[in-house]
């Protein structure tokens, strides 16, 4: 690909380059000016906010406004990120941990169903997981598990789509003869799982790890139908309450805008330490 | 999983292979599913059950005793939700104007990260890179994070597109009739173009170069290779994303449940199906035609991811 910078071969025009650059740059912009805008809004006071140009700074308020999100409710906010990353992490691990079970077991062993099984749990993928929010709220409301940490985090284990990885992952890195020699050295199938297949599949996992960690920062709707109590809500969750109060007063917006420029740090941290497993990760997500 | 429906057929052909294969196999049968069993159980919980407890809510319904201000009591009867759903106008215009708009916001989205990507395609690979990250950017911001800085983009106090176009002496609203959609779907296509760039992107990186050279050769030029050689080579991701976002577009929530903030009167409480069951449930509390419609929307996805399914197993072979 390095030996042919220009995609092809034939030499494009200085006018076709230009034109080329042109459109990515307006569409660059189009991606980043509402970012910017983001980052401009959190420096300013509620005043600045509607009297100045919102894609240029006044004057700087940037310290006020993060200690008046951390201030509100007594800190409510930092709550909030610590539940996002509390059920992002949990969430994401014990998904992957249980996916990563489930793939090996549809893949490295022959039992009665399993093609069954494994055309249930690619049609269980397809289906959103948006629809199944308010059946699942009326059974969790049934067995009182609504309004605790379980009632989003055991939808977040169970993920079909990650099962689907986990099966794709086990058929490819997986040698079975492997398998064989443990067993015949004596290892239970619980050891070999553990101690050979988990490390073989260490790329896999970290790929669906980072697809739910993901996915659940970013949740909303489960946390909406399921949570009641305040301190219980994720950041997602939280800026909405906000959102909703600013309705009577004005002086949230800046807390609102404040708090998103906030949220978005943790994910970004995490994904600029995970940049590795993007693109797989992406082009693996596409598949959903 | 080629390599487990084989081991029988290799143990009947050589007697001497045959014990281990075989014992493997049934002492599998049982250990397989012990690796499947947390998973097992959770999909009861999470989806079997929730379903099952759906459908028999939906064969309930909240009557009020007496005249009407007496205690409500749940009766049974039967399909009668579902037949009141099925001449339901209001859910069926959500369920409508969610696939119209998401097909014509699908197809500006796609078509621009089709743009991209054919542009990144014909550009210095260090070059790339800057702009994929850039492009990208939308993509890792959450959703609702998106949703909040367009929905202050959009207000008509807040926003420095409306002091713009105010100073240039234009004068125009966000919401309100097609507005409405343009300004919605200007938000989702903020949050994907970048995603289905990458993967375009990918798509034509995998196409092999030999199949420009001819073209080339006969002295096509960039944009006729685009066109007529490197587009009708990637129509399978083509399909497979559009369709993926149709159905997506389907369970539409958020994005307007914020909007709404800004623009009650444009985007009412059955705008989608999904806001719709939202509200019927949690402000009405009617949750057995809530449960009723959460069916229905699954049905119909079921139906539209089944058509996909077909289409693309015949785009792709």
């Amino acid at each position: 690909m390095s030996s042919i910078a220009t995609g092809g071969g034939a030499r494009p025009t200085r006018r076709a380059v230009a034109l080329t650059t042109g459109l990515l740059i307006v569409f660059l912009l189009y991606s980043l000016a509402p970012t910017w805008f983001l980052l401009v809004s959190s420096t300013k006071d509620q005043t600045d906010l509607y009297s100045t140009f919102g894609l240029w700074f006044s004057s700087n308020h940037l310290a006020d406004n993060f200690q008046a999100v951390w201030d509100y409710h007594d800190g409510v906010f930092g709550r909030w990120i610590l539940n996002s990353v509390l059920y992002s992490t949990v969430g994401a691990a014990g998904s992957t941990l249980i996916s990563l079970a489930a793939g090996y077991g549809l893949s490295k062993f022959g039992f009665r169903g399993r093609g069954a099984l494994f055309g249930m749990i690619v049609g269980a993928s397809l289906l959103p997981s948006t629809l199944l929010a308010f059946p699942l709220y009326l059974v969790f409301a049934e067995i009182g598990l609504t309004n605790t940490v379980w009632a989003v985090l055991i939808p977040y284990f169970i993920n079909p789509f990650g099962v689907y990885l986990g099966k794709v992952y086990a058929d490819s890195s997986v040698p079975t003869e492997l398998m064989e020699a443990a067993r015949i050295d004596g290892a239970n199938e619980l050891r070999i799982f553990a101690s050979i297949a988990l490390r073989l599949m260490r790329t896999g996992g970290i790929t669906i790890f980072m697809l739910d960690f993901v996915n659940i920062w970013n949740n909303f709707f489960l946390p909406l139908f399921m949570l009641n109590g305040e301190r219980s809500f994720p950041v997602t969750l939280g800026l909405f309450s906000w959102v909703q109060q600013a309705q009577t007063s004005r002086d949230m917006n800046t807390l609102v805008l404040t708090g998103s420029l906030l949220s978005i740090i943790p994910l970004a941290v995490f994904m600029f330490a995970l940049q590795k497993y993007w693109r797989s990760g992406i082009l693996m997500g596409s598949l959903k | 999983m080629s390599t487990l429906t084989r081991p029988p057929k290799v143990a009947a052909d050589s007697p001497v292979r045959r014990t281990s294969p075989r014992r493997t196999g049934s002492r599998g049968a049982y250990k397989g599913l012990l690796f499947l069993l947390p998973f097992l159980l959770g999909f009861v919980l999470t989806y079997v059950l929730p379903i099952a407890y759906a459908f028999s809510q939906s064969l309930h319904e909240k009557k009020s005793s007496g005249i009407g201000f007496g205690p409500t009591k749940i009766v049974y009867t039967g399909f009668s939700s579902f037949a009141s759903i099925l001449s339901d106008g209001t859910f069926w215009a959500g369920v409508l104007r969610t696939l119209l708009f998401g097909g014509a916001q699908i197809t500006v989205m796609l078509g621009i990260s089709l743009l991209l990507a054919l542009l990144l395609d014909g550009i210095a690979a260090r070059a790339v890179r800057f702009f994929r990250a850039g492009l990208l950017i939308p993509y890792v911001i959450p959703g609702v994070v998106s949703t909040l800085i367009w929905l202050f983009l959009y207000s008509p106090t807040a926003s420095p597109i409306l002091d713009m176009a105010d100073s240039a002496g234009l004068h125009f609203d966000f919401f309100g009739g097609l507005n409405t959609y343009v300004s919605l779907g200007n938000l989702l296509t903020w949050q994907g173009i970048g995603f289905n760039m990458i993967l375009i992107s990918a798509s034509l990186q995998a196409l092999p170069r030999e199949l420009y050279e001819a073209a080339r050769l006969d002295g096509a030029k960039e944009w006729r290779i685009a066109w007529s050689v490197k587009i009708p080579n990637i129509t399978g991701i083509l399909v497979l994303t559009g369709m993926f976002s149709l159905i997506g577009r389907l369970q539409l929530f958020t994005e307007p449940l914020f909007l709404r903030y800004v623009a009650p009167e444009s985007i009412s409480t059955d705008f989608t199906p999904m806001l719709e069951i939202f509200d019927r449930a949690f402000k009405t509390g009617d949750y057995q035609y809530a449960a009723a419609e959460s069916l229905v929307l699954a049905a119909v996805t079921g139906v539209l991811a089944f058509v996909f399914y077909r289409v693309t197993n015949r785009k792709m072979s």
